[in-house]
C-alpha cells in the first residue's frame, strides 16, 4: 500500500518543463510522443496534468497547514480556559459548521475580481479549522485534570507554556490523520472551485480547470478531460489511504 | 418532553442567528462590495451603479446594512436577485427547492440502505477479500469529484451510448397529455445520473461509519449473550447488534446534509437538474450576490435543523437518553 | 438420577501474544447428573468462565476448542453439532447466565422482550402467547409486579432485578442444564443469598442440573451437592460438598480454606497463598501449584501427578496421595 501511494505521489513533486501552446494542432489522442495526448490548444496534456498537480499539493498542503495552525490555536485556548471563553468560541464554531464549507468559499470567492492564488490559499486555510478545533479541545479536556497537567501549573508555568509543551503533544496524533484527511479534501475543493471558475486561474493550470475546459470536448476528445480527473481521484485517494494507515497505525483496533 | 424540545429549539434558534450575522461578516469581508464585479461584466452607465447601489442598499453605513439585513432574515426576506430583477430571492429559491428535495432525498436514500448493508457486511467479514475491496472501491468513487464523474458518466452513458439522457428533470418533448406512469419513467431515467453521481461519491462515508460502528458493538458481552440463548444468527446481528449502531448512525446523518448540499451545486450544474445546486452555480457565473447568500442561508438552516432532529432521533432509538 | 452432561478432557488453545499456543483450559473433565448442583470453584484466571463458554461453544475467536475433547449432553456429541441444531441447544438445551447482567443485557431492548425473543427462538409460541410466557418467566424469577416492568429497560433496574431478568432468559428456553457464571459478584451480599436461593428453587421445581460457578468457596457452602475445584486450566479437586469441607484432599482447596474468615474459631490471622495465579502462557511445568504448595515434594516439580480417585466421583491431582511418593 505504502509504495502505491508513493508511486502516486512522487511524479508531481519532480520538476517539469512548462508546456508550450500551440493552438492549430487542436487536441490529439494518446502517442508516443504525448503519453496523454494534447489538449485543445495542442499542449502536451502529461506536462500540464504533472505541473497542476505541483499546484493543487501545494495549494492543499499550505491550506491545511493554516487550518491546522488555527484550529490548534482555538481549540487548545478553548479547552484550557473553559468558562465563558470556551462557551462563546464553541457557539461560534458550532454556528461555522452548520455553512457548509462551499458555501462560506463561495461567498468569499465571488467578488474578486481575479483571485490571487495566495488569497486563494488564505481563503481555504480559514476555512477549514473548525472541526480541528474541536478535536484538540476534545483532546486537551480529556487530559486537563492529568496530573502531569496539574504539576506543570503547580509549578508555575503560564497557561502557554503548559499547553504547548504538554497537552499538544499528546494531540499530535489523531491532528496529524485528521491534516492528512484534510489534504485530500481540500483538493478536491480546489478542484472543484476551479471547476466552477472561482480557484485556481488560467493559465496557471489546474486539475479542476482543465476539466472545466475539457467541458465541450468531452465526446470528441474525451482524454483531455478523463487525464486530470484520473489524476485528482489517484492523489486523493492516496493520501486518504495514507491517512488510514496513520489511523491504524494510531489506533490498531479500527482496522 | 416537550420542555425538551423546546429547549433544543431554542439553542437552534441561537446557532442560527450566529449564522446570520456570521454570513453578514463574510459577506463584508470580501474586497469590494457585491456589486463592483458587475461594472466589469455588463456595461452599465455611470448613473446606473450608483442607482443599484442605492437599490440593494450597499451605500448605507454597516450598522444599517446588518440591520436591514437581519431584520429581512427573520421576515424570510432574503432581498432581491440582481440578474433575475425583479424576482425575489425567496421566490427563486423556492421554485428550485422541490428538485434538489428530489435528488437528495433519493441519494439519501440509496445511500444509506446500501451503505449500510454494505457496512454490515463488511464488519461481519473483517478481514475478508469482500470487506477490503469494497472498502478500496467506494474510496476510490469518494476520491472522485462529482463534477468530473458527472461529466464521465454523461459522455459514455448518454452520449456516445444513448442509454439514458443527458441533461434536466424531464423531457421537454413530451405531449402534455402523457399519463403519470410515461411521466414518471420519464423522471426515472433523468434522475438515474446525477443520483448515481451523487451516490457514488458518497457512500464511502456511511460504509465506513457503519462498519465501525458494527465492529465496536459485536465484541460486546450482551451480543455473545445474544447468541448463548440460540437467538438465530440475522436476528443476533441486526436486531441485537446492529440496533445499537444507530446513534452514530444518527451522528452521520447529521453530517451528511452539507455533503449533499456541497455536492448537488457541481452534479446539479454537470446535468443540468433546475435545483438549488444550479441556482446557486448559476448565480456563482452572474455575481448574484443576493441568490447566493440566500441560498447559504437556507442551507445552513436546514443543517441547523437536521441537528435537532437528530438529537429527537436520539431520544427515540436510545432509551439511556430520553429525559425521564 | 442420570448422567445429564458429561465432559471429557476438554482443552481450550489460544494463540499466544509473543507467538505460540497458549492452553486456558486444559484437560477439564466434569459430570453433572440431573437435579444436582455442581459447583465449579477457582480463582480468576482458572478457566472456569471460558469452560462454561466452551460448553455452548461460544469460545471466543482467536481461541478454539482442541478436536480430542469430548462434550456429551445425554448422548448428544455437542462438538459435532452445526447450524440450527447447535442453535437450538444453546438456550433450549443448556442456559447460561452470565456474570455481569449490566453488560449482558442489551441496553436499548426491554427486559421483557428480550424474554419473549428467547421463548420464540426456543419454543413454538408466537404473539401473545409469547408475551404471556414471557410475563410468567418474569413472575417465577421473583420480579416483583412483572407485566409492569416487562417494558423496563436495564439501565431502569436495580442490580438484583436485572440479574434475575438475565436467570429469566436463561429459564425461557427450558433448558435441562443452566451454567451460572459468578451470579452474584456484582451484587450486595443480601441480594446474593436471595439469588442463589432462587437458582436453587428452580433447579428443584423445573429438575433441572445447575453448574455453579463462583470463587468464593464460603458462598457453595450449602448450595452444592458436589464440588470441582480448578487451577490453572485444570481441575485438582473433584468431592461432595461435605467431604470437601469437612477433609479436603488437595493443597490447594486446603489452602483457599485458609484463607476465608470464618465466623466460628478466632483465627489470628487469614494465611493468603503466597505467590500469584500463573498466566495461561507460562503454566509452572509438571504440578501446576507447586511454585506455590505449602506441602510441596521433590518430585512435584519434575513430574505431573496423576487424577487419584479418591471414592466414587472424588479425586484429586497430587502426589501427596499416592502411596509411596513421599
Amino acid at each position: 500500500m505504502v509504495l502505491v501511494l508513493l508511486a502516486a505521489l512522487a511524479p508531481f513533486v519532480l520538476p517539469d518543463p512548462a508546456a508550450i501552446p500551440d493552438a492549430v494542432a487542436g487536441a490529439t489522442p494518446p502517442s508516443a510522443s504525448h503519453p496523454m495526448g494534447t489538449d485543445q490548444l495542442n499542449r502536451d496534456l502529461l506536462s500540464r496534468v504533472v505541473n497542476g498537480g505541483r499546484i493543487s499539493l501545494s495549494v492543499a498542503a499550505l491550506a491545511v497547514l493554516l487550518s491546522l495552525t488555527l484550529g490548534t490555536l482555538v481549540g487548545l485556548v478553548a479547552g484550557y480556559a473553559g468558562g465563558w471563553v470556551d462557551a462563546i468560541l464553541m457557539r461560534g464554531v458550532d454556528a461555522a459548521l452548520a455553512i457548509p464549507r462551499l458555501f462560506v468559499l463561495l461567498l468569499l470567492l465571488v467578488v474578486w475580481e481575479r483571485i490571487p492564488l495566495g488569497a486563494l490559499i488564505v481563503v481555504l486555510g480559514t476555512t477549514g479549522w473548525f472541526a480541528t478545533s474541536r478535536l484538540v479541545r476534545g483532546e486537551v479536556l480529556r487530559l486537563r485534570h492529568e496530573p502531569f497537567v496539574l504539576a506543570s501549573e503547580a509549578l508555575g508555568a503560564p497557561g502557554w507554556r503548559t499547553m504547548t509543551r504538554h497537552l499538544l503533544p499528546n494531540a499530535a496524533g489523531p491532528l496529524l490523520v485528521a491534516a492528512t484527511l484534510g489534504v485530500g479534501d481540500v483538493i478536491l475543493l480546489e478542484a472543484g472551485l476551479s471547476f466552477l471558475g472561482l480557484g485556481v486561474q488560467p493559465p496557471t493550470p489546474s486539475w479542476g480547470g482543465m476539466v472545466l475546459e475539457a467541458r465541450p470536448l468531452i465526446v470528441t476528445a474525451p482524454w483531455v478531460a478523463l487525464f486530470p480527473g484520473a489524476a485528482i481521484v489517484a492523489t486523493v485517494l492516496a493520501v486518504n489511504l495514507l491517512g488510514d494507515a496513520l489511523q491504524a497505525a494510531l489506533d490498531p483496533r479500527s482496522a | 418532553m416537550i420542555r425538551w424540545i423546546l429547549g433544543r429549539l431554542l439553542q437552534a434558534a441561537a446557532t442560527l442567528v450566529v449564522v446570520i450575522l456570521l454570513l453578514f461578516v463574510l459577506m463584508r469581508l470580501a474586497p469590494g462590495d457585491p456589486l463592483s464585479r458587475l461594472v466589469g461584466d455588463r456595461d452599465l452607465a455611470p448613473g446606473e451603479l450608483e442607482l443599484l447601489r442605492a437599490r440593494y442598499g450597499v451605500d448605507q453605513p454597516v450598522l444599517a446594512q446588518l440591520r436591514s439585513f437581519v431584520a429581512g432574515a427573520v421576515r424570510g426576506d432574503l432581498g432581491v436577485s440582481i440578474e433575475h430583477h425583479p424576482d425575489r430571492v425567496t421566490s427563486l429559491l423556492a421554485s428550485r427547492l422541490p428538485a434538489t428535495l428530489l435528488l437528495g432525498g433519493v441519494v439519501l436514500l440509496l445511500n444509506f440502505t446500501l451503505g449500510i448493508w454494505l457496512g454490515v457486511g463488511q464488519a461481519v467479514r473483517r478481514g475478508s477479500r469482500f470487506d477490503r475491496w469494497t472498502g478500496r472501491l467506494a474510496l476510490t468513487a469518494y476520491a472522485m469529484p462529482g463534477f468530473w464523474l458527472g461529466l464521465v458518466l454523461v459522455a459514455f452513458v448518454s452520449l456516445r451510448w444513448q442509454l439514458l439522457p443527458a441533461a434536466q428533470m424531464t423531457d421537454p418533448m413530451l405531449p402534455p397529455d402523457a399519463d403519470w406512469g410515461t411521466r414518471l419513467v420519464d423522471l426515472l431515467r433523468h434522475l438515474a445520473l446525477p443520483a448515481l453521481t451523487l451516490s457514488l461519491t458518497s457512500i464511502a462515508l456511511t460504509m465506513r461509519h457503519q462498519r465501525a460502528a458494527m465492529l465496536a458493538v459485536f465484541r460486546l458481552d450482551y451480543v455473545t449473550a445474544a447468541r448463548a440463548r440460540g437467538l438465530p444468527e440475522q436476528q443476533v446481528r441486526w436486531g441485537h447488534a446492529w440496533r445499537n449502531t444507530l446513534v452514530p448512525m444518527l451522528t452521520l446523518l447529521g453530517l451528511w446534509l452539507p455533503i449533499l448540499v456541497s455536492g448537488s451545486v457541481f452534479v446539479e450544474s454537470v446535468f443540468n437538474w433546475p435545483g438549488l445546486g444550479s441556482l446557486a452555480a448559476q448565480a456563482i457565473a452572474s455575481r448574484d450576490y443576493p441568490v447566493l447568500l440566500g441560498t447559504a442561508m437556507l442551507v445552513s438552516g436546514a443543517v441547523v435543523l437536521a441537528g435537532v432532529l437528530a438529537d429527537l432521533g436520539y431520544a427515540l432509538v436510545d432509551p439511556r437518553v430520553r429525559p425521564s | 438420577m442420570s448422567e445429564l452432561l458429561e465432559v471429557q478432557d476438554l482443552r481450550i488453545r489460544f494463540p499466544a501474544p509473543g507467538g505460540g499456543i497458549s492452553v486456558p483450559v486444559d484437560g477439564v473433565s466434569l459430570r453433572l447428573a440431573r437435579g444436582e448442583t455442581l459447583a465449579l470453584v477457582g480463582e480468576s484466571g482458572s478457566g472456569k468462565s471460558l469452560t462454561a463458554l466452551a460448553l455452548l461453544r461460544l469460545v471466543p475467536p482467536p481461541g478454539w476448542i482442541d478436536p480430542t475433547s469430548r462434550i456429551v449432553l445425554e448422548g448428544l456429541n455437542l462438538l459435532e453439532l452445526q447450524g440450527e441444531a447447535l442453535r437450538a441447544v444453546r438456550g433450549g438445551r443448556i442456559g447460561l447466565v452470565f456474570q455481569d447482567a449490566m453488560t449482558s443485557l442489551n441496553p436499548v431492548i426491554s427486559i421483557g422482550e428480550q424474554v419473549r425473543e428467547t421463548v420464540v427462538a426456543h419454543r413454538s409460541l408466537r404473539g401473545k402467547e409469547a408475551r404471556e410466557r414471557a410475563v410468567a418467566l418474569l413472575d417465577e424469577v421473583g420480579i416483583p409486579g412483572a407485566r409492569g416492568r416487562y417494558r423496563s429497560f436495564p439501565h431502569e433496574l436495580s442490580g438484583g432485578l436485572r440479574q434475575r431478568a438475565l436467570i429469566a432468559i436463561a429459564l425461557a428456553g427450558e433448558p435441562d442444564v443452566l451454567i451460572a457464571d459468578e451470579p452474584t459478584t456484582a451484587l450486595d451480599v443480601t441480594v446474593q443469598a436471595q439469588i442463589l436461593e432462587l437458582l436453587d428453587a428452580l433447579r428443584t421445581s423445573r429438575g433441572m442440573a445447575v453448574l455453579l460457578i463462583s470463587h468464593d468457596l464460603g458462598l457453595v457452602a450449602g448450595r452444592a451437592d458436589r464440588v470441582a475445584v480448578m487451577y490453572a486450566g485444570q481441575i485438582v479437586e473433584e468431592a461432595s460438598t461435605s467431604r470437601l469441607f469437612r477433609s479436603p484432599s488437595h493443597p490447594y482447596t486446603r489452602a483457599l480454606f485458609g484463607s476465608i474468615p470464618r465466623l466460628e474459631s478466632a483465627v489470628d490471622r487469614l494465611v493468603p497463598i503466597p505467590g500469584a495465579v500463573p498466566l495461561p502462557d507460562a503454566w509452572p511445568p509438571a504440578c501446576r501449584f507447586h511454585p506455590r504448595c505449602p506441602e510441596v515434594l521433590a518430585r512435584c516439580s519434575v513430574e505431573t501427578p496423576p487424577v487419584v480417585p479418591l471414592a466414587p466421583g472424588e479425586s484429586s491431582r497430587c502426589w501427596l496421595l499416592v502411596k509411596g511418593a513421599r
